[in-house]
Order: C-alpha cells, then structure tokens, then sequence
C-alpha cells in the first residue's frame, strides 16, 4: 500500500478522475440543453396514425418512452409515444400520449399541412380550399400550396405593417397625449391659473386624438384585409376549419422537405426566434426583448460596477494605512461576495426602488402620482442591485491585480519624479487591467445567470415596450424589462402549456449560455489583447 | 561655470579617507600624495539610517565627485543600496524608515521642508538591479518623465526620444519598432531602456543599482560602455558585487562593511594598494 501512495501514482489518477468527472457533467449538461432546445426548431416528418379504435390523428413524433411498471398505467404495450398533435382549438391540448399497441397504421402523406397561428398554436391538417378574393382555388390544385404560401406572405407583411402604426404612430399619440395630461395635472397640482398654458395642452391632445383617428382607420382597414382571404382545412379525421389567412404565420409540409430544404427552413426558424417577439403566453415566437433585456442590464452593470469596484480596491490596496481595520474590511468585501442574492433583492426593493425611487418620484414625476416612474421595479434599478451584488468580485479581483503590479515598476516611476497619482494611473492600473478585466469577466457571468433579485426590482414576464426606444431621452431606465433567466422560470414552471412550453425553455437556456460564453469571449478576447500590450516583464 | 563653481573646483577636495567613527581612525598617508578631484555633487554627512530598531548605515560621511563614477562596493547587506537609495529619497517609501544626519546635493539639503521630492527626483535617476520598463511602448518608455513634467508636444517628445536612445545606444536597434511593447526587448536592451528613460528627464545624479546584475557577459559589457560614455555628461554612483566591474567603470570607489565605509578613494589606490587590510581582504577575494 505505502508503494502504491508513495510515488503519487494514486494521487494523480484521483485528481484526473475528478477533473474527468466534471467534465463529464459540464460537457452532459451542455450537450442536454443543446440537443434538447436546438433539436425542437427541426421540422419533424409529420405522420398520419391510424388507432385501432378508427381515430385518425396528424402528429410529429416527439418522445417514446416504457411504460412497462409504470403506476397506474394498464397497458399491454412496452411503449408509448408522445405526439404533438396540435390543433388545441379542436382537441383542447396539442400532445397526445398513444400506445405502441392502440396504432393500427402510420403513414406520411406528402400533403400534410402544418400552420403555425397567431393563436390557438399548430394546425394539422389537409389544404381543402383556398378562398382569394372570392375566387375558390381548389386544394387538389397543384399550385395551391403556393398560392397559400404567398397569402401568408402578404398577411404577414400586413402585420408588420399593422405593429409599425401601433408601435410608431400610436406609441408617439399615448407618449404624447400622457405628456400633455402630466402638464395639466402638474399645472392644477401647482394651484397654477394659466389658462394659456392649460388651453395650449388641451388643444394638444385634441390634435393627437385626431392623430389617433386617423391612424385607427387606417389600422381597422388593414384588419379587415386580413380577414378577407380564408383558407379552408380539413383534419385528419375530416373536420372542416375555416380560417382567415390573417390568423397564419407560416405554412410549411414538412413531408414534402429534403434536408437542404429542411436545414433552411430550420436557419430561418432559428433567426426568428432570435429576433421575434413572444406570442401565446411567450409559449411560442422569439425571445428578442428577453435577450434585449439581458443585455442591456448587463451593459448598464458593467458600467457602474468598474468604477466603484476599481476606485474602492485601489483605495484599499494604494491609500488605506493596512492595519486591522482595512483586514476587517476586506474580510467583510469577501462574505459580501457570498450573501445569498435574494439578499440583495430586498435590499434594492427597499433602498432603491422605495428609497431613492421614492424620493426621485416625489420631487421630479409628482404629476404621475400616485402612479410610480420609479417608485417600482426597472432596468436601473435591477442593474444596480446586480451591480452591488458583484462589486466584491471587482474589488476582489482588482485588489489581487493591484497586488501583482511589480514593486520595482512603482519605484521605477517615483525614481522618475511622478507622483504616487501619476504612478497609480499611468502604470499601475494599465498594468493590472488584465487583472481588472477578469473580476468583470466574473461579474458580468454571474450578473447574467442571477434571476432572483431581479424577479423583485423590475423583470417582468412579457414587457411590452424596450427600454430603448425612438422618444427622448430614448434610453428609458425606469421600464421594467424582460430577462432570459426570468423567461426560463416563467415558461418552465408558469406556462399555462407545459409541453409546449417545455422545448422553449431549452432554448432559452441554450441561448443564456450563448449569451453569458458570447459576453465573456469578447471580455477575455479584450484582456488578451491588453495583457499583449501590458505584459510584465519576462526578463 | 559660475566664478562661485570654478573657486569650489579650484578648492580642490581631499578625498575623504574613511569616516570618523569606523576603523582605525590613524591611516598611513604618507605613501599617498595629496589626492585631487574635483568639486562635490554629493556630500554625505553623519547619515545613519534605521529600519525600525534596526541600524543600517552608521554615520556614513563621503563626497561624491562630480561627473565621475563613483562604486560601492561591499558584501551583501552592507548597506550599499540603501546608501543609494537616500540620494533620492527613495527610502521614504518604507515603513519605519528612519534618517539621521545630512545630505547635500548642489550645496542644497535634500531633506529640507521645501524640497520637492519629485522635484528631487528628476535631479537624481536611478536605475534598477531588475530592469523595470513599463507596461508601455518603448517610445512612451522614454517620453515617460517628460510627459510626468507636462510636456506634449509630439516634436519635442519624438527628440528626446530619439536623443537619449541614441544616449543610451539603443536607437539603432529599435529605431524601427518604437511602438512595440518595452517587453519584447531582451533583458539587456530592457536595462538600456532603462537608462534612456533615466537619462531622458536630464538629472544631475545617475543611481545605478546592481545594474548589470541579471545580464549576461555580452550585455553587461554594453552597459558598462556606456556608464564609461555617460559620466562625461552626468555624476554616476553605482552599487555593484562584481569587482571587476568596479575596477572597469569607476574613478572612485567606497567599499562598504555593515553600514560602515571602511574605505573609499580612487579605484587604483583601493584595488592596488588598498589602505586596510579589510579593503585588501576583500578585493582580493579573501571573504565576502
């Protein structure tokens, strides 16, 4: 036994098989989330099964699991599958459970219709009839899958159309006639008698009200066309739907795809979730203002949290007389870093968002009361709790590469007549950037995957505007926002469709991960860069 | 040259034999003749120096010539370096450091309540045993001290840029990569760089501490041509354990023993025909 712990052999085989270990689980972890999310954008074959009691049912194939044991299930199958049967507004759920024994036959129609809806999700179905401009285009038609696919082209582009007035013209006349209604407000709060002023507002918000006419016939116009088109389905079983083409979103056949067909279709799909906003409860769509959200409050962390985190680890480091006191200090920046962050949410609720939010509501938006700007959760003030929750990972990072910086290189600028200011900001700091860098680089990759305290100072579910937009002063720090942790939360355990909602919240996460290793890249990418050029000497 | 200069040089100085205090006091002069240098830049007077309870230097009394090299010599932990780093004030930054006693540089008192310490510093650059370039461009390097004393403009800077790495012997090698990062140089052009940006703030005094200390042969015999060129121009005072190297460069030399100056007179006279057995002891191998 002393042989074989003698030379270390054990030793290093133990070390390796941890590292091992942990690999195993980070690399598992990742390969889950990726296949699990990446997988359920693919369009899957769509099969036609026939049971054996005559019910026919048009579904892709998403699961197979043993039922063999499984409590309460009285079953002489081995298996069942899990299809996505869509259709929610005919068989009230989209997932259906079948057993291996109940098929009678599968097959794969090459006709087979999948539409993805505004509403209701999926459908399934057989193109009967497309009705276009009162003309009736027969579903055996060969172009007819074409001609459908152009319809929802055009009703697509009249939704863009229809969201660029709500979003721009609309969101302009709310801004505008809030504004005018806060300054009569303000006016008759103030006791103020202007009647110029006063009628100066009112004949204001007469113009944005005929603004807002204007716009709503225009929008009643474009719903209308939405609705003129029909398209007319047959399920599985052959019940007949009607639907406006306006109510589509895509039309694809999933049987009819070869796999370079599929790749694209699965690009675009991908894109578009990136991009779109949620629809159905966030069950469906992208996740755009999500990744929006995140982003963003990172970037506003970032930027409070270096300064306070670098100027309070040089006073430490450079300044403060190192005794009992500064240990104690620096013992306390260290547990701060480990306070559970819930902690801090509470801390941000009661100090920022009552606090200072409170005082800032009083003074400046008195007209708004008792409606809070900032007397309620939003992105600064999520950001700033984030950004008090990291800064011991900054000061502790700075601190070390502070520490690092050569005794010789200091002296080395004293001997040459700067002062200790000078030698702090023209050598000291470039030298311990990199240092630097890395406490953001953590900061910044344990802000992005924080969901509790933000749950409490400012995300919500489903936010409807960004906190950028088109109105002065464009940058709004008082919204609340949407955020990627949040949103895998929301739709895991708060969706009212849980296996749909099951294979977003893979890629939700997946894009998390992407996020947080993207952010950290450009982080490491920048301090490489810097550690190039601020080497200490090698010599 | 000012008359008040010239009558100081014409003064001619007794090189100062050991100080009062360490030992024997009664040294054969006779075989010495009256000794000339010129006027002193540095005059050390009753310096003893404290690291907390700790005495380093004892009443350390000399004269340092002016535009000459003048080597400290002395085993390890005699107080050398820390002799040197008084001249610049560089002792300051360490806790519980103590001085006693006077140091002039130019008649002036360099601990008086209204000297500048950078002030001071730009008259006095040093030059460490471990090379010690900035994170920086090999330009920014050099234009550093002139940058800390407010100058920007671009032409000025590019000249003495090029000046003192010409000073320094460095130009010809990095003419063509002066934005390159100060750290790609070898150990050797990192220490000329050293001495460039030393230089390039135009001081009085060069401290040179252990310069060569961790180059090879061939560097070192680079810098030591041009400590030989470079004290035409400024007073250099430099600490080394290599011998040779002070037989090579200096005019003066003071070996040092436990805070002591056991002797200190021209390089000739302490390596041929030192006054003490100590000194002898020492050079000729003997300890240390």
């Amino acid at each position: 036994m002393p042989r074989l712990w003698k030379p270390g052999d054990a030793y290093v085989w133990i070390s390796g098989l941890a590292l091992m270990v942990t690999l195993v689980m980070i690399g598992g972890l990742l390969f889950l989330i990726a296949t699990k999310g990446l997988g359920s954008l693919w369009p899957v074959d769509i099969g036609r099964y026939t049971l054996t009691d005559g019910s026919t049912y048009l579904g892709q194939l998403q699961g197979r699991e043993s039922v063999r044991g499984a409590h309460g299930v009285k079953s002489e199958s081995e298996f069942r599958v899990k299809l996505k049967i869509g259709n929610r507004d005919l068989y009230g759920l989209d997932f259906k459970w079948i057993d291996e024994a109940d098929i009678a036959s599968i097959d794969y129609p090459r006709d087979a219709v999948i539409l993805e809806r505004h509403e209701w999700g999926n459908y399934h179905g057989f193109l009967k009839e497309i009705r276009k401009n009162g003309q009736i285009i027969p579903g055996g038609d060969p172009q007819a899958f074409s001609v459908l696919k152009d319809l929802v082209r055009d009703a697509n582009k009249i939704h863009d159309e229809i969201l660029k007035i709500e979003k721009g013209e609309i969101g302009d006349v709310n801004y505008g006639i809030e504004k005018q209604r806060l300054k009569l407000r303000g006016l008759s709060m103030r006791g103020e008698d202007n009647p110029a002023k006063e009628a100066e507002a009112r004949l204001k918000i007469e113009q944005y009200e005929a603004r807002y006419k204007i716009s709503e016939a225009e929008l009643g116009k474009l719903y209308t066309e939405l609705t003129r088109n029909e398209v007319v389905m047959l399920s599985a079983a052959g019940d007949e739907k009607v639907m406006p083409l306006g109510k589509i979103v895509m039309a694809f056949r999933p049987n009819d795809m070869g796999f370079a067909q599929k790749a694209g279709f699965y690009v675009e799909r991908f894109w578009g979730f990136i991009v779109d906003e949620p629809r159905e409860a966030n069950t469906e769509g992208g996740i755009f203002p999500a990744i929006f959200g995140t982003v963003l409050m990172v970037f506003i962390m970032s930027i409070v949290v270096m300064p306070f985190g670098i100027l309070a680890a040089l006073y430490l480091r450079e300044y403060a007389k190192q005794g009992l006191m500064v240990r104690i200090v620096r013992i306390c920046v260290n547990n701060l870093a480990g306070v559970p962050s819930i902690v801090f949410g509470v801390f941000g609720v009661g100090f920022f968002l009552y606090g200072i939010g409170g005082i800032i509501d009083s003074v400046f938006f008195k007209e708004a009361l008792p409606n809070p700007t900032f007397g309620t959760g939003g992105i600064l003030w999520a950001s700033l709790t984030l950004a008090l929750l990291t800064v011991p990972v900054v000061i502790v990072a700075t601190e070390e590469g502070l520490a690092s910086v050569p005794r010789n290189i200091r002296e080395g600028s004293l001997a040459l007549g700067a002062t200790k200011f000078e030698t702090t900001w023209k050598v000291v700091i470039p030298s311990a950037l990199p240092a630097i860098l890395t406490g953001l680089i953590l900061a910044i990759a344990r802000a992005t995957g924080e969901v509790a305290p933000l749950m409490i100072t400012g995300v919500v579910k489903l936010a409807p505007d960004l906190p950028i937009d088109g109105h002065f002063p464009f940058l709004h720090l008082e919204r609340k926002f949407m955020h990627l942790g949040f949103h895998i939360y929301d739709l895991g355990f708060q969706s009212p469709n849980a296996e749909a909602a099951k294979p977003m919240v893979f890629m939700t996460a997946f894009l998390l991960i992407l996020i947080v290793v993207i952010l950290n890249i450009t982080a490491i990418i920048i301090r490489n860069r810097l550690r190039k050029k601020y080497a200490t000497s090698a010599v | 040259m000012t008359t008040g200069e010239a009558m100081v040089q014409q003064q001619e100085f007794n090189v100062p034999g050991t100080n009062g205090v360490s030992p024997a006091p009664e040294q054969p002069r006779k075989s010495e003749k009256a000794k000339t240098v010129p006027a002193p830049l540095v005059e050390v007077e009753n310096v003893s120096l404290f690291y907390g309870e700790k005495q380093a230097l004892r009443e350390i009394n000399m004269n340092i010539p002016r535009k000459k090299a003048t080597a400290f010599i002395g085993p390890s932990g005699c107080g050398k370096s820390t002799l040197l780093r008084c001249f610049n004030r560089l002792n300051d930054l360490v806790d519980g450091c103590r001085i006693e006693g006077n140091i002039s540089i130019n008649r002036k008192s360099i601990f008086d309540p209204d000297v500048d310490i950078t002030d001071l510093r730009k008259r006095v650059g040093m030059v460490f045993q471990k090379s010690n370039p900035f994170p920086k461009s090999i330009y920014e390097n050099v234009a550093y001290g002139a940058r800390i004393a407010g100058v920007n403009k671009k032409s000025v800077l590019d000249n003495i840029v090029e000046k003192n790495l010409k000073r320094a012997a460095l130009w010809n090698e990095v003419s063509d990569r002066l934005n390159d990062s100060a750290m790609g140089l070898s150990g050797g052009q990192q220490q000329r760089l050293c001495i460039a940006r030393a230089i390039a703030v135009e001081p009085d005094v060069l401290l040179m501490d252990e310069p060569c200390s961790a180059l090879d042969p061939i560097a070192t015999a680079k810098i030591e041509d041009l400590i030989t060129e470079l004290k035409e121009k400024f007073t250099i005072v430099i600490v080394t354990h290599n011998m040779q190297q002070a037989s090579r460069v200096s005019d003066y030399t003071a070996f040092m023993y436990i805070g002591d100056i056991v002797e200190f007179d021209t390089t000739e006279k302490i390596f041929l025909n030192p006054a003490k057995k100590h000194t002898e002891d020492y050079v000729s191998g003997k300890f240390g």
